[in-house]
C-alpha cells in the first residue's frame, strides 16, 4: 500500500453532464480524454446527484474542478447548486458552437474543441494551471 | 458518535488523526476514533482523496487537514 499522500491538490476535479444527446455525450468523452491525458480526474456527477455525502463534500472541499454540460438546460449546474456546491469553472458545449442533436458518432473533432475549452476555462480563472495535472496520486477509490 | 478518519498512512492523514483525537480529548465526550487505511474499504466513501474525516456515516472533509476548531463543532452537534 503507498505512503504517499493521497490529497487530491494538482488534480482538477471534472464533472461533467452524460445525458441522451450528443452533446452530453461529448462532455462525457471530453471528460474521459481529459482525465487521459492528466490534465484532471472525472468523477461522480451522478453521487452527487443523490447526495451521498462522500461525493458531495469531494465536491465542496476541491480546490480546482470544472462542471461541463451539455447544453442550456444545464442539468449539471442544477446538480451541483442543489448540492451547494460552488462551481468555479463551467463550460456548456452548445456554447462552444455545437449543435445539439440525436447523432451519436461523435466527432473527435468536436471533443477536442470541447478539452481546449475546458482547458480555457479552467486557465482563465487560475493562470498557470498545469496542461497535465502533477503529483497527487488522486482519488483512492 | 464514530469518528473515522480515512487515509493510508501519509503525513496528513498522520496529522488529521491527531488533530481528531486531540479533539475528542478535549470535548469529554465519548467518541470512537477508528482510522482507514485499506483502499478498498476507503473507495466505499466515494471520496476523491484522502485524508478524509466520517462522522456518523457522514463525510465532513476530504483531501485537507481539518482544524481542530471545526471538528469540534461536529462532535458538538
Amino acid at each position: 500500500m503507498s505512503q504517499d499522500c493521497c490529497a487530491p491538490e494538482g488534480n482538477v476535479m471534472i464533472l461533467a453532464c452524460s445525458g441522451g444527446s450528443n452533446v452530453g455525450q461529448l462532455s462525457n468523452q471530453a471528460a474521459v480524454e481529459l482525465t487521459q491525458e492528466g490534465f484532471g480526474k472525472m468523477y461522480c456527477l451522478a453521487g452527487i446527484g443523490g447526495h451521498l455525502s462522500g461525493f458531495v463534500q469531494s465536491a465542496k472541499d476541491i480546490p480546482q474542478m470544472v462542471a461541463i454540460d451539455g447544453c442550456s438546460v444545464g442539468c449539471a449546474k442544477a446538480i451541483l447548486d442543489h448540492a451547494e456546491v460552488p462551481i468555479k469553472n463551467y463550460l456548456v458545449v452548445t456554447d462552444v458552437g455545437i449543435e445539439n442533436n440525436h447523432d451519436f458518432d461523435l466527432k473527435k473533432e468536436e471533443v477536442q474543441r470541447i478539452k481546449e475549452a475546458v482547458r480555457d476555462a479552467c486557465d482563465r480563472d487560475q493562470p498557470g494551471l498545469p496542461k497535465a495535472a502533477t503529483g497527487a496520486c488522486g482519488c483512492c477509490g | 458518535m464514530e469518528i473515522k478518519v480515512l487515509g493510508p498512512g501519509c503525513p496528513k492523514c498522520q496529522a488529521t488523526e491527531k488533530n481528531v483525537k486531540e479533539t475528542v480529548a478535549d470535548s469529554g465526550l465519548d467518541v470512537q476514533v477508528d482510522k482507514v487505511t485499506d483502499l478498498m474499504e476507503i473507495a466505499r466513501y466515494g471520496v476523491f482523496g484522502t485524508p478524509a474525516v466520517v462522522v456518523d456515516g457522514e463525510v465532513k472533509s476530504v483531501g485537507k487537514i481539518p482544524e481542530k476548531q471545526e471538528i469540534m463543532t461536529w462532535i458538538e452537534k
